[in-house]
Parts: structure tokens; sequence; C-alpha cells
């Protein structure tokens, strides 16, 4: 049966308390969630509080600050800090996202609780290992592919092809939505999850693209694509505001007009 | 989540596995048409409901009697029963991981939702044949 409940050595246990920063008039809590994968103990929540004087206003700078100031131990992703390389997706104030472009002043309420992405096995504190998210990507085979031989310039598309493509090709696979779906915690192992159908949906609609019919014969499985129950999670989670559940409805769609 | 089980396998042949079975858009689309169908027999159907409230068996032979009362509730027997197999496959594929239980869960899916329609059926027709 599916796991409601996280393993033994899955569960949080306690937590250090970090003092204070010395002479700091603001502050603000972050409580983080740590595991090191070489003390054998379970994982804790430790709560460290920042000098908001001090520091920049996203979650990612808070925790910079905290990995700066407070405990260099502390593990977590992070590169562009603008939203462009979905390094620094984890679940802030049970919220998905990404940590440069979340303002730790839209968590209303108390300390900022900051958790790694749900449901995916820890390297350690906030990484997760996406090693399975990145082979379903490698999966539906993103790039174009054709046929017909390379023209001596380049593949043409109309501007209303080219329009298609939008709300699609912006995706930085930060993992966000996918992590958010309970059709995926339940079943990631064979359902694709948003993230890498949304894709599947952007190489099916380039209309440069000659193997569309193959695609959906990728596709047309009851749990790669069908265990999508639109229940939206991940078009609230994307950082971005796409939506890969409306993808993945055009994918269906697709599969029945071929059929009918 | 559980790490994955040791093995020596890459993740995309892990991920690729059986490779798709090229199925599912038949129960899909099945699924939408039944639910549509119920949409429009429900009304129907209440108001045959209504009807029955209150009579005794004489009663329910002479409605049933009526030929476009017995074949609305037959249409509406097969697309529910029809929606509850397919609906509750989903939730036995969503939630059961074990392969010999899930292939057991299906059968048993499949054994009560038949005999759940043929036993409506079987009395809809001798209800409206007036035996």
């Amino acid at each position: 049966m599916v796991e409601f409940a996280l393993p033994k050595n899955s569960k949080i246990t306690g937590g250090k308390t970090w003092p204070k920063p010395a002479g700091a008039t603001e502050t603000r809590e972050f409580r983080v969630y740590r595991w090191n994968p070489d003390d054998g103990k379970n994982p804790s929540v430790d709560t460290y509080h920042i000098d908001t004087s001090e520091c920049g206003p996203m979650v990612l700078d808070g925790l910079i600050w905290i990995k700066n100031h407070i405990d260099p131990t502390l593990t977590f992703r992070r590169s562009c800090r603008e939203g462009v390389c979905g390094s620094c997706a984890m679940n802030i104030d049970g919220q998905n996202t990404l940590a440069c472009t979340k303002s730790m002043h839209d968590v209303k309420d108390g300390a900022v609780k900051v958790n790694p992405l749900p449901h995916q096995p820890v390297v350690k504190d906030l990484v997760p290992d996406l090693t399975n998210f990145y082979a379903q990507y490698a999966s539906i085979e993103p790039w174009l592919k054709t046929t017909t031989p390379t023209p001596q310039k380049e593949w043409k598309q109309s501007h209303e092809d080219r329009e298609k493509l939008d709300g699609l090709y912006e995706c930085i696979l930060c993992a966000c939505c996918s992590t958010s779906c309970p059709s995926y915690w339940w079943n990631s192992d064979r359902f694709l999850g948003p993230a890498a159908l949304l894709q599947a949906t952007r190489w099916v609609t380039d209309s440069r693209d000659e193997a569309t019919g193959e695609r959906l014969d990728n596709l047309e499985d009851p749990f790669r694509l069908y265990r999508c129950h639109t229940i939206m999670n991940c078009a609230k989670a994307c950082p971005k505001g796409l939506n890969p559940s409306e993808a993945i409805a055009e994918l269906k769609l697709k599969l029945v007009e071929r059929q009918i | 989540m559980n790490a994955p089980k040791p093995s020596m396998r890459t993740p995309l042949a892990r991920v690729r596995a059986l490779g798709s079975s090229h199925s599912g858009t038949s129960d899909f689309w099945r699924q939408r048409l039944t639910a549509v169908a119920m949409t429009l027999l429900i009304v129907p159907v209440i108001v045959v409901v209504l009807m029955l409230l209150g009579s005794n068996q004489a009663g329910a032979k002479q409605i049933f009697s009526s030929v476009p009362i017995a074949i609305i509730m037959l249409l509406f027997i097969l697309a529910s029963a029809w929606h509850m197999k397919i609906g509750m496959q989903v939730v036995i594929e969503d939630y059961v991981h074990n392969e010999k239980i899930k292939l057991a869960s299906v059968m048993a899916n499949n054994f009560f939702c038949i005999a759940v329609a043929l036993a409506s059926i079987y009395a809809i027709l001798k209800m409206s044949s007036g035996v």
C-alpha cells in the first residue's frame, strides 16, 4: 500500500536552537530541516534567528546569511538567485517554491519554515535527490526529432505555431510541481509527473517536430500519463506561473482526438 | 519517499521499465462518456424513484412496464456500473502497490461491478415483464 506516514528513520526528532545574533535589533526566526547522512541520526528542525538589517529580503538571502554567519554546515542548492536556474526549489511555509524569489516578508505568521521538496529521498539537509525526476525528463526525449533532411537554413515555424509554445517552454525544471503532486508522491516510479509531461506537451505541440505520433504512443499509458487526476497542485506551486495541469489535459485531448 | 531499492540499472532504464502499454485512452474516454450519460439520466431516474416511493410491488411493476422508464433505468445502471468499475480501478492503481494484491483487487472490482450490473438489469427486466 501507499505509505501515508514517514518511515521510522525519516521521522523528525528534536532540533537545536541557535542563539540569537548578538547586538541584532531586528531578527527573523527560521526553522530549517536538517539531516546528515553521516551521523546516523533522524532528521531534526533547527531554529535560527537572522539579523534582517544585514540580510536581503528573500528566503534564500536568509539561508545564505545562516550559512555565512551561524552554521556553515547547512546544505542547500542555489545558483542564479533570480528564478532562472531552479536550483533553490524547496518547501517554504508549506508551499513548494524557489527560495530566491520568495520574500520572507510574504511568510506572515511566525517563523519561516523551510523543508526540502516533499517525497523525494534527501541527500543532505535541503538537497533532494532528483535522479528519477531528471531521468523522467530524459525519457520524453526533449529535443527536435525529424526525418526530413535538415534544411540549409532553419526549420521554419509560423508566428501562430510559435505562440502555441508559450506557457510550455518557460519551465526551468525546478521540480516544485512534480513534488507537490499527490499522484507523483504515490507513483513516481511509473507516473512521469507534471514537469516531464509539460515538457512532453511542449514537444508534441512543436509544429517543426515530426515524431508527434511516436511521442503520444510513448505517453499513452495508465501510469505514465493517466495518473494525473487534475488535482492542480502543480499549477498552484509553479513559481513561473505555468499550468502543467492544462498541458496534460491537452495531451489527453490529442490522444482522444486520434482515436475518435 | 523511501530511497529506491538498490539497483544496477540506470535511472533511465528504470523509468522506461516495460515501456508504454499504449492503453488508457479508452478508459479515460469511457469515464467521461458515462459521466455525461449519468448527468443526463439522473433527473429522469430521480423522477422514477419519486414515483416508486410508497408503491407496493404491483405498483412498481406497473411503473416499470413502461418501456421508456425501463430503458432509462437500464441505461443508468449500465452507465453507473461502468463508471464505478473504471473509477474504482483508478483508486486501486493509485494506492495498492503490491502487484499480487493489485491484480486480485482489480479482478474483484470487475466481478463486483459486473455482478451488480447484471443483478440490477435482471431485476429491471423482471419487473418490466411483470413476472
